[in-house]
């Protein structure tokens, strides 16, 4: 018997499980759902270019050319910080590999005892002590895992996220521990970026009503109206977001925690992962480390794809009498001897691209010769392994 | 990052075999990474005791100054905020050399003390720094920077 497979070798972010979209070759990550996300880039750019069209040119020259410069910088500044929220890796927990979920279920079941059949088994918790207070630690059925202390499951992006804070259509991505600093600044900065055109935009329509009167003014700068609504709107919501999110970070608290009432105060639960002091709770929310993205997006990983035989070989036809979807990675299915001569061939033929035939005696592995990096973009190649005879 | 590929061998029928041990995180301190030093039972006579606790303090050091929030945090911070966190397209975070450093040690740990011992110790990193595995009686190819090493029993 004999099968013919392309391997293939593939970004791991084509293969992550999860409702995340990614761009850019698996360099951007977002929410599937991107509508609102737009919605707020048009509502930024659209009332800043107003602002620099109607506002700028009277204000440079009548009171002074650094109130154009000033919003420029802090339109700048609040793009940077949605897109990086909206583009990184909210702090996705990677799902737990089979061995690590099989080894977690036989720690439940052991902990559990035998539950008589036909009751429900007990719910899957495990106590902490952290700082002193006891934490349940949930287990998350989608990913397997028992998700860490401020950990949350996303239904909408369907990821477990670290210290999750809550899921933003606005900007099109959870938030999480990694971005929420880039959250929490995007929110500040486009507070100051509101205030600041809407009050440069009433100075704009006094200014130029004592010269021309009010009627005039609107009439020659018409998206000064829109501006002023736009931003009278926006700013209630924004501006109260940005005092609620600096509440919760002077508490060490998130969004998800403030919600559930989880450190309210009831039974006697307080917050273990505050450190009592606002300074030192900022610090370390807006002034902690960077951290790295635990989900290697575009490390590569092979793919194997069964080719039905005629259309696979290129050149060198082996003959194929029938058609086999041996796997190219080994499992607990393929006999010991198919699994060496597998692992042979798909090292020695790995980047050849050529196939050959099957020695009927594996040689020992002797030392692998280095393969290409992975770097290396997706590349195909023709392997040809023959199972033995069962 | 590492690839694994599991052989033959892992997958033997043996009644020695104990394929994953899995060592997990240790929250009594909070968030902060910290894997718990309790010798697991699986391990048994494997490994001597003193050399798997020595390991897993010196991986939880590691961890500890990637996560200080101190005076050199606050420069990266402040710096990264004041180019508005570009200065992240070209040089490294704190956290991502320290990162390289456990890569390297976990890597020399492996050579000289768990690869004699028929063992393999994973880089928590690839489990989203929630266990550090080990790998028992295992036939394993490593993808570690550049070079496939084997890793024999």
């Amino acid at each position: 018997m004999s099968a013919v497979m392309i391997a293939r070798k593939v970004r791991k972010w084509e293969k992550l499980p999860g409702k995340n979209s990614f761009c850019c070759d698996g360099r951007v990550m977002m929410a599937r759902q991107k509508g609102v996300f737009y919605l707020t880039v048009f509502l930024i750019v659209g009332t800043c270019s107003l602002f620099f069209a109607f506002e700028c040119p009277y204000l440079a020259t009548h009171l002074s050319p650094a109130i154009p410069v000033f919003a420029i910088v802090l339109f700048l500044f609040v793009m940077a910080m949605l897109l990086r929220t909206s583009f990184s890796d909210p702090g996705v927990l990677p799902r737990a590999l089979p061995e690590e979920a099989t080894f977690i279920e036989m720690e439940i079941e052991a902990a559990n005892g035998n539950v008589p059949a036909g009751q429900r088994p007990p719910p899957r918790i495990r106590n902490v002590q952290i700082n002193g207070q006891i934490v349940k630690l949930k287990y998350c059925h989608t990913c397997k895992i028992f998700r860490p202390p401020r950990a949350s499951h996303c239904s909408i992006c369907d990821n477990c996220v670290d210290r999750f804070d809550h899921h933003c259509p606005w900007v099109g991505n959870c938030v999480g521990k990694r971005n929420y600093r880039y959250f929490y600044l995007f929110t500040l900065s486009l507070s100051l970026l509101t205030i600041y055109i809407f009050t440069f935009a009433i100075v704009h329509v006094v200014m130029r009503s004592v010269d021309s009167g009010f009627v005039k003014t609107l009439q020659e700068t018409p998206g000064t109206v829109l501006e002023v609504l736009v931003c009278f709107f926006t700013l209630w919501s924004v501006v109260g977001l940005t005092g609620f999110h600096s509440y919760l970070i002077s508490l060490n608290q998130t969004t998800n925690e403030d919600i559930k009432g989880s450190w309210s105060g009831k039974n006697r639960l307080q917050n273990p992962y505050s450190h009592k002091n606002i300074v030192k709770n900022c610090c370390e929310v807006l002034c902690g480390p960077a951290y790295p993205s635990v989900l290697d997006r575009r490390g590569l990983t092979q793919d194997d794809l069964p080719v039905p035989a005629s259309t696979a070989a290129q050149s060198n036809p082996v003959p194929q009498t029938t058609k086999t979807t041996a796997p190219l990675i080994p499992n607990e299915h393929t006999p010991d001897d198919a699994k060496s001569s597998i692992a042979d061939s798909a090292i020695s033929h790995a980047e050849k691209g050529s196939p050959s035939p099957k020695k009927e005696k594996p040689p020992t592995p002797a030392k692998v010769p280095p393969l290409a990096s992975p770097e290396t973009d997706v590349e195909a190649s023709i392997i040809i392994a023959k199972e033995k005879a069962l | 990052m590492a690839t694994e590929f599991h052989n033959l061998q892992e997958l033997r029928q043996s009644p020695s075999l104990a394929t994953k041990v899995f060592i997990q995180r240790d929250y009594s301190e909070g968030t902060v990474c910290r894997f718990q030093i309790k010798f697991p039972s699986e391990l048994g006579s494997r490994i001597e005791r003193t050399l798997f606790e020595d390991t897993v303090k010196t991986l939880n050091t590691y961890y500890a100054e990637a996560e200080k929030v101190g005076g050199q945090s606050y420069m990266e911070g402040c710096l990264a905020c004041a180019t508005a966190y570009f200065i992240f397209l070209c040089m490294e975070t704190r956290y991502e050399k320290v990162l390289k450093k456990i890569s390297g040690y976990i890597q020399e740990q492996n050579e000289k003390i768990y690869a004699p011992r028929g063992l393999l110790l994973t880089d928590p990193v690839e489990r989203g720094m929630r266990v550090v595995s080990f790998l028992s009686n295992t036939l394993i190819y490593c993808h570690g920077r550049s070079s496939y090493q084997k890793l024999a029993i």
